[in-house]
């Protein structure tokens, strides 16, 4: 295959290979099919990427820098680690180049609501942030359980003066409040947009979500040529839907000599039934508008996923990834909680960066193999969100272990 | 002729409305929700849609949702529901049964076989709410080779440019969702209906069904006076949740059909 055949998608249904696609109800397709007519639309329009842009740097702070890791790569001793400091954007996480690029999007098309789901919190707060600034009234449905695991995200988004819904129904976390934010999307076709934070969704939401993240690609690109003039060797990062990976990656698919490597959630092990690696741990099915690979049993019933970092806790990813995955261009690994949080602690006290969790599986998997690669390896990790969020979920677990102890 | 046109052919020559009823299948256990469907015929039911239990029902209310997680806790598979309808057909040979869920399931199951099964135990239809046409190849275009009717639904948001499509490979019956929303939402008024069904005959002759908020036997009669089918759902799988036991559900289910029936059947006397 070809290396161009590796940014093929997708085609008109919305297909990668023989994923994504618009498995939604009829109710919706109008909807979607008016959404992808706006945004082929709006990405060929001067005016709407000038606004774009001017968000994105005024607002958002980008271009963040691109950080050599100096100490983490000491400590490591082998290949040389730069950070994109996703971190560092407005709301703490890559999540806010997306908003900003649907809220604009939804102001073109005169929609007056914003609705969203959200897992760790972080799509949320920076759903509610746009919703803000922009002046729209906005509903975030967050599943109890992961509200209970994120209190500091939920009075942020209150804050910003976002409704939060939270959801009981299933297991209380992502899959179940994007099931809900399809409900209500069903019901107020009329007047709302509904703002998906990743890279999956019906058509044309797994594109456009990398067309708005791919900037951290496109940014990577030009800071590591000129800091050291050249590619990369190696990109890492996290995958839950996967929106930071296809941000940093997309730039990247067609250069043979940059070796790609995404990190799935995996729990308490991909042997285990607590994980949330629908890669290494699923098969292929159709869930939320497209078909992806999924965690599930035997009978095509969506089981649940877990991770110490909500963000990840979804039991699928983005239809993208899945086709990489497939025809072998970005190789998938897991990384397990424990592993996570090592790399966390690690990064705290190396380099004085409090990263997520989530981000946490992308460092550690670079931790892992950082070591066994030449100094003249230039590697790029995705920091795709700062910790602070996180410092509850750490306590217990830190308290936890101490008990054990 | 396949038996959903047979039914709808025989009452319209009866010059009435079909009652077309929805329970999940194996709600709220395997046992009770064969009786509940062998018995819905006698209780006036003329056609029968049997929702297949899947986790992520999105574009259902919280009734069916409920009846989804009952079923699946009392563990219910695709594969039991096909066995709930190849021991209906033991008995009944004439009403209708149509298969009403989301796709992954059955994409799990393996299409071809699914198809093949279903049309073995006597399957009438499918609807899959998260298949739209441009998906046609996966399952509608399969099924309907097998003789299994591809049943769609359309929607106060299907408008004339996008209903075509829609219809073009639809058999069976029509749909109408007379609500944008989910299951067991409110209803819309009888005027909505009404124009939706002039603007639906415009473009289709086969029998078209009203579904989406309709609980009451006098709400069904006065849809049934301008459709050739009114369908109720949530309103008979509240009774299976308030009941305080299988046996309880069972009788529940089968007189709130047996009044809707009447409606239904009286409404255009």
């Amino acid at each position: 295959m070809s290396q161009s055949q590796y940014r093929p998608g997708p085609d008109a249904n919305g297909l990668f290979g023989a994923f994504g696609g618009r498995y939604v109800a009829e109710t919706l397709m109008p909807l979607v099919l008016d959404l992808a007519r706006e945004y082929e639309a709006a990405k060929a329009d001067p005016e709407f990427l000038e606004q774009l842009a001017y968000f994105q740097r005024d607002y958002i702070g980008r271009p963040n820098p691109l950080y050599f890791a100096e100490r983490l790569t000491e400590h490591c001793g082998g290949a040389k680690i730069f950070f994109k400091r996703e971190e560092l954007n407005h709301t703490g996480a890559h999540k806010v180049n997306n908003c900003i690029g649907q809220v604009l999007l939804a102001k073109r098309m005169g929609k007056k609501r914003l609705i969203a789901e959200t897992g760790a919190g972080m799509h949320g707060v920076a759903t509610a942030t746009v919703a803000a600034r922009f002046g729209l009234p906005c509903v975030i449905y967050m599943g109890a359980t992961d509200i209970e695991r994120q209190q500091a995200n939920v009075f942020r988004m209150k804050l910003l003066g976002a409704e939060i819904v939270p959801v009981t129904a299933g297991t209380g976390t992502l899959k179940d409040a994007m099931n809900e934010a399809l409900r209500d999307w069903v019901t107020n076709v009329e007047d709302t947009f509904y703002l998906i934070g990743t890279v999956a969704g019906p058509h044309p939401y797994p594109a456009m979500v990398r067309d708005f993240q791919s900037i951290i690609g496109k940014e990577t690109r030009a800071q590591l040529h000129e800091k050291e003039g050249r590619l990369p060797d190696s990109l890492v990062a996290c995958v839950g839907g996967g929106s930071n990976a296809m941000g940093l990656f997309h730039n990247f698919l067609e250069d043979e000599s940059v070796q790609i490597i995404g990190v799935e959630a995996g729990g308490h092990g991909v042997h285990t039934d607590k994980h949330a690696a629908s890669l290494n741990g699923g098969v292929p099915g159709v869930l939320h508008g497209n078909r992806t690979y999924l965690l599930q049993d035997d009978d095509g019933q969506i089981t649940d996923a877990h991770s110490i970092s909500a963000g990840l806790d979804y039991p699928g990813i983005g239809p993208e990834h899945a086709y990489l995955h497939e025809v072998k261009r970005v190789e998938y690994v897991s990384i397990t909680d424990d592993e996570a949080l090592d790399a966390f602690h690690a990064t705290c006290r190396l380099e004085g960066i409090i990263p997520a969790l989530e981000s946490s599986h992308a460092l550690a998997e670079a931790i892992k193999r950082a070591p066994n690669l030449p100094k003249d390896h230039l590697m790029v990790v995705c920091l795709s969100g700062r910790g602070d969020k996180d410092m509850q979920t750490v306590m217990n677990h830190m308290a936890a272990q101490e008990k054990q102890a | 002729m396949s038996r959903l046109e047979q039914r709808f052919a025989d009452l319209k020559a009866e010059g009435r409305s079909a009652l077309v009823t929805f329970i999940t299948a194996g709600d709220p256990g395997y046992d009770a929700s064969l009786k509940i469907l062998k018995g819905l015929p006698e209780a006036g039911a003329d056609v029968i849609e049997l929702g297949m239990p899947f986790t992520d029902p999105m574009a259902d209310g919280v009734a069916i949702q409920l009846a989804t997680l009952r079923a699946l806790e009392a563990g219910q598979t695709l594969a039991k529901t096909l066995q709930m309808v190849r021991e209906f057909r033991v008995g009944n040979q004439t009403t209708p049964i149509v298969l009403m869920g989301y796709y992954n399931p059955i994409h799990r199951f393996g299409v071809e076989q699914f198809v093949a099964e279903a049309k073995a135990v006597g399957v009438d239809g499918l609807i899959i709410v998260d298949l739209p046409p441009e998906h046609d190849a996966e399952l509608a275009t399969p099924a309907q080779a097998a003789g299994i009717d591809f049943i769609r639904l359309t929607t106060p948001t299907t408008d004339d440019v996008r209903l075509p499509r829609v219809l073009e490979r639809s058999s069976g019956f029509v749909y109408y969702v007379s609500v944008a929303g989910v299951t067991g939402a409110g209803s819309a008024t009888t005027e909505h209906v009404k124009e939706a069904i002039a603007c639906l005959r415009r473009h289709t002759d086969l029998p078209i069904s009203v579904g989406f908020g309709i609980r009451t036997p006098e709400q069904a009669a006065a849809i049934a006076k301008l459709s050739d089918g009114v369908v109720v759902g949530s309103a008979l799988v509240d009774k299976i949740a308030q009941a305080k036991s299988p046996e309880q559900a069972v009788s529940d289910v089968l007189s709130l059909c047996s009044a809707l029936a009447e409606g239904v059947h009286g409404a255009r006397g």
